[in-house]
């Protein structure tokens, strides 16, 4: 009797579990299959190579260029900062203030806070901190300000997989004479190499596409930014700023223009993956 | 077959918060011979060992008092120097954690930090050190594999030849072949007599088949205590204290 139930509830599982991937796949290639299906009238070379001419927000010739440039440009910057300030702080309080200590859980605290604030905070802090020091909206302040808004993410993520290096690992590479930062730059990070190229993609990957970061902070502009104080476009304010407009092929452009901001994910997430794997070869389990 | 003390323990207690873990230890450990250290599980055993190469004061909590004299230095003096005093000392633990890089590379890296730069030098050196750990025949042809390729055994004797590599004179093992198959301990222990003419070796092992193998001296401890310690026939054949008696005779274990 027990094991006819058993077999049941073992279905019914089973079921349920395979529904919910399903359901998560389905997803996934519908966003990419409306994207792809509503943009693809408009998705040209144009698209790609191309600044917005005048005219180009009622309908007119041009394309999206400048927001592609501007997007890649802020957000890497972003990630190099983001990863400079994180990194220290990942290593410090897992191998020298040690990584149960109680200010490692403060900083753990602090910044799992930060990791839930809203990105446009972010943005009205951005915001608040340029007018300070008279800085206006520009490719400096959306990549000051996307750096703060990953920060959280990025080193969250890089927490989690250095935290995981077996003890004893470190202390193989400590009786070997080594001294703390030997052991961090030789031996854990090379350990963790592929968590950490995965946690510098989790934090790209999210300042890519966020738009309220960079509303007031980076401003936008038809033009490529030619340098760190002038306005930069980038793609999620261009998506929102052509949906916005009340003309069909403006919209349909929007989509396009998503449709490329979903590309550069897929090629930077894939690249990511494979230089990954690359160094998980030397990973000890 | 007296010889001098290399390692000398005084006074040594330790605890973890408020939980006892060493109750005074005094103990001299002799140069170039094999020391077992033996009891059963949770009494102290690798506490001891992790005391001497300080890395013991890692973890969270730790409270130590008391010395230990290594070549007549208090290695807990302030102001020593801590990866001066692990230099000295070759460890191995339970399971072989080769470090995240390839097998030249593992044995490369202790030179390497301190300060060894020359390319036939380096080769030289990790080809010395993994014959000397009986695995250059194995390996010879595969140095820039990863390390974590190779089998446990493999590993484990990988790690023996990256720590004979920053030149030691002390070899730490903690229960080195409690992760190995019977082949693979076989050949630890093999390397173990091989190489007590060279250095000091201290075992923590709870394999009581294992310390009488190996040992030259023993030190039997129990709940944090240092119960007996002498030559390992003394230990063996003729112990002097009831506890010990039975721990030899298997009633406790």
């Amino acid at each position: 009797m027990r094991s006819s139930f058993n077999k049941f509830e073992e279905a019914v599982f089973r079921f349920l579990m395979i529904v919910s991937t399903l359901v998560v796949l389905g997803c996934l290639f519908l966003i990419i299959g409306t994207v792809l299906f509503k943009g693809i009238g408009s998705m040209d070379l144009d698209m790609i190579t191309r600044t917005p001419q005048g005219g180009y927000y009622l309908g007119k010739e041009g394309g999206v260029l400048n927001a592609i440039v501007g997007s890649i440009v802020l957000t890497s910057s972003a990630t190099a900062i983001a990863f400079l300030a994180s990194l220290p702080v990942v290593l410090y309080i897992n191998i020298y203030a040690g990584k149960n200590s109680r200010f490692a859980e403060l900083i753990r605290l602090s910044l799992d806070f930060l990791w839930g604030i809203p990105s446009i905070v972010y943005g009205a802090f951005g915001f608040i901190i340029m007018v300070y020091f008279g800085i206006s909206a520009s490719l400096l302040g959306g990549i000051i300000t996307v750096a703060l808004f990953i920060l959280p993410i990025m080193a969250r993520a890089m927490d989690e997989v250095i935290s995981l290096v077996p003890v004893e690992l470190v202390e193989a590479s400590f009786s070997l004479g080594s001294t703390r930062i030997e052991t961090a730059s030789r031996v854990v990070l090379r350990q963790t190499l592929p968590g950490i190229i995965s946690a510098i993609l989790l934090a790209f990957g999210r300042g890519i596409g966020d738009a309220a970061s960079v509303l007031f902070t980076s401003g936008f502009s038809d033009r490529i930014p030619l340098s760190l104080t002038q306005p930069a476009a980038t793609l999620p304010l261009a998506i929102f700023f052509q949906l916005g407009t009340p003309f069909p092929e403006v919209q349909e452009r929007a989509y396009a223009s998503a449709f490329i901001l979903t590309i550069i994910i897929l090629i930077v997430s894939i690249s990511a993956r494979l230089l990954a794997a690359r160094f998980r070869r030397h990973t000890i389990q | 077959m007296q010889t001098n003390p290399h390692v000398r323990v005084h006074d040594l207690s330790v605890s973890y918060g408020s939980t006892p873990a060493l109750n005074r230890i005094s103990v001299d450990i002799p140069e170039k011979q094999i020391t077992a250290v033996i009891g059963p599980s949770g009494c102290g055993k690798s506490t001891l060992l992790r005391a001497m190469n300080r890395l013991l004061e890692n973890s969270d909590g730790v409270s130590l008092s008391g010395s230990i004299l290594i070549d007549n230095e208090n290695i807990y003096d302030p102001g020593r120097d801590v990866t001066e005093i692990r230099k000295k000392m070759g460890l191995l633990s339970q399971k072989p954690y080769p470090l995240p890089m390839s097998i030249f590379e593992n044995v490369a890296y202790g030179p390497r930090i301190h300060g060894m730069k020359k390319k036939n030098e380096m080769a030289e050196t990790v080809r010395h050190y993994l014959t000397i750990s009986g695995l250059w025949e194995e390996v010879k042809d595969r140095l820039h594999e990863p390390a974590s390729r190779l089998s446990i055994g493999q590993q484990q004797r990988l790690c023996l030849a990256r720590g004979l590599a920053v030149e030691p004179e002390i070899i730490l093992a903690d229960e080195p072949t409690s992760a190995l198959d019977p082949k693979s301990s076989q050949k630890i222990e093999a390397e173990f007599k091989h190489l007590k003419n060279r250095y000091t070796i201290i075992i923590v092992t709870h394999i009581l088949r294992q310390a009488r193998r190996l040992a030259d001296y023993v030190l039997f401890m129990y709940l944090g205590e240092l119960v007996e310690h002498g030559p390992a026939a003394q230990i063996f054949e003729n112990p002097q204290h009831e506890m010990t008696k039975e721990y030899i005779r298997g009633i406790i274990s």
